[in-house]
């Protein structure tokens, strides 16, 4: 839980003047979780990323959430600052909003129902949304449990609303998608980065936790994207409380997939789907 | 090249019964490749018969009240963690709230990770040349616009009398079914619920044997002697 200790009452405001300047003397307090403006300006930049290409950099503390409208070719990393981090992510193309990712697709296309670095996170049009080109979290993700919900997290821990510390992941999703004007209809299964989940041969469900402090992955905007991100605890996390830790947002200006990333000839099914992409581009003079 | 597009009537059909006993309300027939949709009241048990054998009904389910509130694979699998549907497991909606219970079952498992075929991801499956062919995408677009939904109320979905294993590795995929001539699986509405059946007329991929047949489709009043 991130805290702004400096929040409250501090001093007289009982005239406009006092009210102004306490008001102003409230800003250049630093918290964990914040954006940092201009982007360029990021504590955090990535190491061997010129921070002048920086577009999105911001701290999302645990519960909470972000979201944003992206370029074609930018390139998102998200890290899991303490190793609690847990990102469920939702991708709609900002082209055509009736068009989001499709988890099954996403699975059942590749062949692999586990993320790792080359996936493509598919829409239901046949088209690639993302990649994940890079991973070092080795896999601690996982597609097929989803975000808490309301019900779930006031049974498990007492409450689920956004505004509770045990925020369900659903309830930050819904506000997410609102500022992007989505509406819950628009909200498809998601996908969910920094813990794993693999299934046994009898079908069940086994925690494979978290990669540990500093894990990331990049995700590439293959085409103009909305990304939704909930920062909340998984649904099968077993911890006896609600565990959540800070997850931290840098993006900046790069390429979209091209022939000759390893991943786009990688298998003939993602092969097809770039192409399908790059025309769609191209037919709206996209490139 | 010979593609078989639909087997309407063969002698190895078997259109079985109701799994559970109960006043008939409502006993139709889902054409090969074809969409069907209908209410089911809270309590009423609908039985979904695999006519020819291993033939897939992708199938969505909303609150017949409330659209907005829809089946949820991921709620689902999360709360009996397991990723297979078999017997007595809850559907649930994305807010966490049962909307059917499956009270019977006869095949091994169901699938519900292996989404709706359609005629876009056949192009990245099976190649270009598939674009044309039918797709369960299509028969849920159409089928959900006589209720106001459009493609932002499609959702990844459940796949009865399909087959679909994930192997240690991650490797998951379509493989033949388990499913038989007459095989039944039955649902509990637990509130008023919208369903939504896709007889698949995918003929790519061992989903339905490469040869769509009928399923059908028999909801039943337990509370009111047959
Ligand atoms: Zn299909």
């Amino acid at each position: 839980m991130t805290q702004d200790l400096g929040a409250g009452r501090r001093a007289s405001t009982a005239t406009l003047a006092q009210a102004r300047d306490d008001a102003r003397g409230r800003a250049d307090t630093a918290v964990e979780a914040m954006p940092y403006l201009p982007p360029s300006s990021s504590p955090y930049a990535p190491e061997g990323v010129d921070p002048g290409t920086l577009v999105w950099a911001e701290t999302v503390g645990g519960p909470g959430y972000t979201h944003a409208t992206v370029a074609r070719g930018t390139r998102i990393r998200l890290e899991d600052v303490t190793g609690d981090a847990c990102a469920h992510v939702v991708l709609h193309s900002a082209l055509n909003r009736g068009e989001r990712l499709n988890v099954a697709d996403t699975q059942k296309i590749p062949w692999q129902a586990y993320l790792g670095q080359g996936h493509p996170l598919l829409s239901g049009d046949g088209r690639v949304l993302a990649t994940v080109v890079a991973d070092t979290a080795e896999g601690h993700h996982d597609a097929f449990c989803g975000v808490t919900t309301l019900a779930g997290n006031a049974a498990r821990y007492g409450a689920g609303e956004a505004h509770a510390a045990t925020a369900a992941g659903r309830e930050l999703l819904l506000l997410a998608a609102a500022k992007e004007g989505l509406e819950p209809r628009d909200l498809p299964p998601s996908v969910s980065f920094f813990k794993g989940v693999r299934v046994a041969p009898t079908g069940a469900l086994e925690w494979t936790g978290a990669a540990g402090p500093g894990a990331s992955i990049d995700l590439v905007a293959e085409m103009p994207l909305t990304i939704l991100i909930a920062n909340a605890a998984h649904p099968l996390d077993p911890a006896e409380g609600y565990r959540s830790g800070p997850l931290r947002v840098h993006a900046w200006a790069a390429a979209a997939s091209a022939p000759s990333d390893p991943w786009w000839s990688a298998t003939p099914e993602r092969t097809r789907a770039y192409l399908n992409t790059q025309q769609h581009l191209l037919a709206r003079g996209i490139r | 090249m010979t593609v078989t597009w639909a087997t309407h009537e063969a002698d190895y059909f078997d259109r079985s019964e109701p799994l559970v006993p109960g006043a008939v309300v409502l006993d139709e027939e889902i054409a090969p490749r074809a969409g069907w949709s209908a209410v089911v009241r809270a309590g009423h048990v609908l039985t979904l018969v695999d006519v020819g054998g291993n033939q897939s009904g992708d199938c969505l389910i909303f609150d017949a009240a409330d659209h907005d509130e829809r089946y949820s694979v991921q709620s689902t699998l999360a709360a009996q963690r397991n990723a297979y549907l078999v017997e007595g497991s809850v559907l649930m909606s994305n807010e966490g709230h049962p909307l059917m219970t499956i009270v019977g079952n006869e095949v091994e498992r169901q699938d519900t990770i292996g989404g709706a075929c359609s005629k876009e991801s056949n192009t990245l499956r099976y190649g270009h040349h598939t674009l044309f062919h039918h797709a369960c995408r299509e028969n849920f677009l159409l089928e959900g616009a006589q209720h106001g939904l459009g493609p932002r109320d499609l959702v990844s979905n459940i796949n009865w009398f399909m087959n679909v294993p994930v192997e240690a590795d991650g490797t998951l995929g379509i493989v033949d079914g388990m499913s038989a001539p007459g095989k039944r699986v039955a649902l509990r509405a637990e509130r008023d619920v919208l369903v939504v059946i896709s007889n698949c007329p995918q003929v790519n991929n061992p989903c339905n044997d490469f040869n769509p047949t009928p399923l059908r489709v028999v909801v039943t009043d337990p509370g009111v002697a047959a």
